[in-house]
This record gives structure tokens, sequence and C-alpha cells, in this order.
């Protein structure tokens, strides 16, 4: 009883060969650190700065990328969206405190156009601790990735955060 | 000893109540102004719920028919804790069953959807039908004379247990009880038409799932959407933006019986004039915030009812969300007295242009375990059962909002549907 590989519409699958694009992986994982760093280090309100103006950034089940249904958790179309997330989880929402550590591997760059556009997958996981709380998995999943370069530096167009951990555990707060 | 049962002898029995303690458990003799710990901690209790809620006189939501629309289709559903599958047979019409094969009890089906001729347990090969009837057993009559099943073995007397099933403008219920009373009748009428301004007539058309687990009792979340209370002060969303406020044109109705409720409640046109008074009480008002991107709270008018927002609750594991243009339904599905698991599923309508899915899924941040109101909402329940949970002795939780009274009410300060419900609660579980 296999489930069906994962592919996320409008995503290539990319070649074998990585070779090609090993310059453009090292800069992605650059960009991972980053990304990451803003969000276990509790710097919220700086994490829209890797995003685009009509950025997309969706967090889903992968459940409902195999049944094709456009559903997100998580559902931002432009960065106007993406700010006022990161501002109502810094000022408004009431949640358990809590820390974050988001890791990132198995970086593969699926296609790169002459215009600057990249196309890029990785697998995620992100580990939740609560104060009272053993340290537990939140996510595991795989971020699909669409990067364009602006002022010489990689920002996201899209990010879809594909998660196989389908039940989340009570609620989850911060982006991932 | 476990939490529920430290403090039991504390708890004196009902005053003036014919109704005896039943295993130890009694209610406080204030009544129900008091919800004791014991309701939310207890296996014993959770155990008579399931007997007498779940696999009781109940309809109980297992799905949409837009998941299952052509014959052969099927889906994974719970009713209580239990295991069931829906399916739709040749004919078209809807079969649920227990998802338990009559052989070694192996709960055979294990895809969430598909499509199928027939159900076949991976064990031994047992196999049913799409109306869950046993069909199939191999080797029945043995190997060459020897071995198989008693002759007198009839596979039709063994099939997984099927369970009553209704419909009603595309939502599907399942019951236990053989003999149950309509959907229409079990709503009753000022449930229903709430009911039937959401399933308005028009195809669901599915937009996808969340799924999660609470930490908490299940009677807390009917509770939290009993409590308009709470929403008026705990989400700054509401709060701020004017979807609900204390002031607002709104409604707690309740059915005769208390165990149904809808909170509804009437979007302010504009930002809602707050007097001095009620900011101070209202930690969460926030007069600076203003959004980036204002289309998450703009509501297209859809549907025949007076409420740009209501929260449905229906006996025992049903939710209807219709929060402005963003609609679910949400499945308890009860592990325990300190878990459950909510499956949400989130629809538009067939007809609906992309601009409008969109807005139904920019929306969608609203609720949901990473909604704006939705994760508070998981947060407060998760401090409530960790609160009795934890707590040395045993209490009670006070609700005296809205006076001791236990009726439909038009002010979003009172916890009286809080009250039927447990009115309600304690007939059926004889408590």
């Amino acid at each position: 009883m296999e489930t069906a590989p994962l592919r996320l519409k409008g995503f290539p699958r990319g070649a074998v060969a990585q070779a090609p694009f090993r310059e453009l992986r090292r800069e992605i994982e650059e960009f991972h650190a980053e990304y990451c760093y803003v969000l276990d280090n509790n710097e919220i309100e700086a994490w829209p700065q890797f995003f685009v103006e009509d950025a997309v950034y969706r967090i889903t089940a992968r459940e409902n990328v195999e049944a094709d249904l456009p559903v997100g958790l998580v559902y931002c179309e432009g960065l106007a969206m993406i700010k006022d997330r990161a501002f109502a989880i810094a000022h408004t929402a009431m949640f358990d405190p809590r820390y974050l550590q988001h890791m990132v591997s198995n970086i593969r760059v699926t296609a790169a156009s002459a215009s600057g556009e990249v196309s890029a997958e990785a697998n995620y996981l992100v580990l939740q601790t609560l104060i009272d709380e053993d340290t537990r998995i939140l996510q595991a999943g795989r971020y699909f990735d669409r990067f364009l370069r602006q002022a010489g530096r990689l920002l996201l167009k899209e990010r879809h955060c594909v998660y196989d951990t389908l039940r989340i555990d009570n609620s989850l707060v911060y982006p991932v | 000893m476990d939490d529920a049962t430290a403090g039991r002898a504390q708890v004196s029995a009902v005053a003036g109540s014919n109704r005896p303690p039943v295993g130890g458990f009694a209610w406080p003799e204030e009544g129900l102004t008091r919800i004791p710990d014991w309701v939310y901690t207890s296996q014993e209790i959770y155990e008579r719920e399931v007997e007498r809620i779940f696999h009781g006189r109940t309809w109980n939501y297992v799905g949409l028919e837009a998941e299952v629309p052509e014959p052969g289709d099927f889906k994974r559903s719970f009713v209580g804790p239990t295991p069931v599958i829906v399916s739709r047979d040749k004919a078209g019409a809807l079969h649920v069953f227990e998802n338990r094969c009559a052989h070694r009890g192996a709960e055979f089906c294990r895809h969430a959807r598909g499509h199928a001729k027939e159900f076949v347990c991976p064990y031994h090969q047992w196999t049913y039908d799409l109306a869950g009837r046993l069909v199939g057993i191999p080797f029945r009559r043995g190997l060459n004379k020897e071995g198989g099943m008693p002759r007198d073995f009839e596979p039709a007397a063994h099939s997984p247990q099927a369970l009553a099933v209704t419909t009603h403008r595309g939502v599907i219920f399942a019951s236990f009880a053989s003999d149950m009373e309509s959907l229409e009748d079990y709503l009753t009428p000022d449930i229903l038409k709430d009911f039937e301004a959401t399933f308005d007539g028009r195809r669901l058309k599915l937009l996808g799932y969340y799924r999660n687990t609470q930490p908490a009792n299940w009677k807390l979340y009917h509770e939290n959407l009993k409590d308009p209370y709470h929403a008026t002060l705990l989400h700054a969303y509401l709060v701020t933006f004017g979807l609900l406020v204390a002031g607002n044109k709104s409604a707690m109705i309740v059915d005769p019986k208390g165990r149904h409720g809808v909170m509804g409640s009437a979007k302010s046109e504009d930002r809602p004039r707050v007097d001095d008074a009620s900011k101070r009480e209202m930690r969460t008002y926030h007069e600076n915030m203003k959004l980036n991107d204002p289309r998450i709270l703009d509501y297209v008018k859809e549907f025949a009812s007076p409420w740009s927002v209501t929260m449905m609750t229906i006996w025992p594991n049903l939710i209807v969300q219709r929060e402005l243009n963003t609609l679910g339904t949400r499945q308890i599905v009860p592990h325990g007295p300190g878990e459950f698991t909510m499956i949400w599923t989130m629809f538009g309508y067939e007809g609906d242009d992309e601009a409008m899915t969109r807005h139904r899924l920019r929306q969608g941040n609203l609720m949901g375990p990473a909604g704006f109101l939705g994760l508070e909402d998981n947060e407060a329940m998760k401090f409530v059962q960790d609160g009795i949970r934890k707590s040395a002795e045993e209490k009670a939780g006070l609700l005296e909002l809205g006076g001791r009274e236990e009726v439909s009410s038009e002010t979003l300060i009172t916890e009286a549907a809080i009250r039927s419900m447990y009115r309600y609660w304690r007939d059926v579980m004889d408590l």
C-alpha cells in the first residue's frame, strides 16, 4: 500500500545530476541558514525580508498536495499578508511561550532560468520545546521554493511548506 | 489513584435530587453554575460518554458527500473513537460501517480516501463489498477437503457493524442507534435554519484538510463555542476589527434540549466605536493595529442570514464554521478524557470563481490550528486541561456569567449555553 511520489504542480522534479547547480546550491544553503536563524532567534518581524513583494507563502499538509487541494494551514498572498502574520504573532496572538529549531537538509536545485529564477526543494524538520514539556517534532516536511534574484540576493517568490506530520501538535504558531 | 478520583469524596450529592451518585461521582450542590473537574479527567466518565453519547442516540458527522461523489468512492472516518468506513455503492447509496475485520479485528482499510470495488483485509484477504458485507473468505471450504470454515458458517451474519446513515444538503451523519429520529427533528428548527444557511443547496467544493491533536477534553471544544464571552476578550482580531465585539448584534441560540448551539454575530460595517470603559475591559483591544492587507476581513454577502459569522455546535462531534466567507466542518475524534483529534474539512461551493476561492483561502488564515483565532482557542483549551489535570485537589469551574439561567440570549456576556449543555449531559449520563 504505497503512497504516491510527492510532486507539487508547477515544480519540476529536477535532474539526478546536481553538479551544474553546485554554486546555486551553496547560495541557497546560506539562505536557509539565515531564514532559520531569524525564526529560531525570535526575530519574527524580520521574517518578511526573505520574500519579494508578490510572494506566495503556504504551509499545507501532504495529503492536500496529493489530492490537489489548494488549502493552506497558512496561506499568504503577497508581502502585505506575510507582514500582517509576523505582526500578529509578535504583538497580538496569545500562545504558550516556546523555542523552535529549524533544520534544513537535502537541498536539491530543480531548475534555473537565464532570468535568474531558481526552483529548489529541501527537507525540513522543526523541533518545538514548551517550558514544561519534552522537545517534540512539530513538523517534518519539504520546502518547494521558487527564488528570484534581486539586488544580487536570492529572495522567495514562492515557498510551499508541505508537511508529512499531518496531525499538528495542538497549534502551529510561528512560520516554518 | 488518578486525578479524577482524588477528591471525589469531597463532592456532596445533589441537594434535593433524586439522582443517586453513580460510581462515586456527584455534581456540586450549587448545580449547573459549577462544572466539576472529573467531567474532564475521568476515564470512567469518558467510557460512559462513548457508550451513551457517541455510540448512543446521536447523529455523528462522518463526512461530506463531496468527499465521496462517485460510486466506489470511500473515506475513513470515526464515530466517537471508533473507526468507520464511509462508502458509496454501485447504485450510489451511502454506507457507514465499522473498519474492523470480522476475522481478527484488523482495522483493514488503511487509506484516508480512495476508490475501490471492494475492501480486502490485508491479513487473510477476507473481503467486504461496498456496503460493508462480508462476501469472501479464502479457502472457506478448505483445501483437498481438509481445513476451512465449518459448513454452517454464514458470512453474512458476521459482517462489520453497519450504522444508520442520513444526509442533509451534502453532509453525512451516522448513528449506532438504528431507530434515530430524522436529522431535521434531531437538529430542531432554530438550529436547522442556520445549518441550511451554510449548506444552502449549492454543491460543495472541497478545499482541503487540517488535522490537529488537542490535549483537552472534547467537551471543552463545545464549551468554547458556547462561550461568546471569550470571543470578546481573547481574540485580538475579532475585537479590534469589529467582527465580534461586545455590543455587536449577536445571539447565542440553543436548542430546547440544550445540546446544539449557534453563536452568531453581525460584523460592523465600520471599525466599531468602542467607548473608553469597554476598552479598559478588553486588554486585547489594539487601537493602532492596522492591517497591511485588509482583504482577510472582507465579507462577501452570500448567505440568507442576518449573521456574518456563525459557529454551530452539533452534538456530539461536529462544528460548522461560517466565519465570513471561510467555511468548514470540524470533526471531534476523542481518544480519552484528556485528548482528541480535530479534523478540519474546508470547503467552498461549486461555481466559486478563482477570485472567490482565493478569498476563502486567504480568509482561512483566521481559523485552523495555525489561524489567528484558531491557534488561540487551541492554546486556551490546553491551559484549562493543564490546570484541571495538575490541580492538587478536586475543584469545579465557575459559570455564573449571564446569571444562572440556561436559555438562548442576545448578549455575548453569558455562559448560559454551557449550562444548558450540561443539563442535557447530566440527563444522558445519569449523573
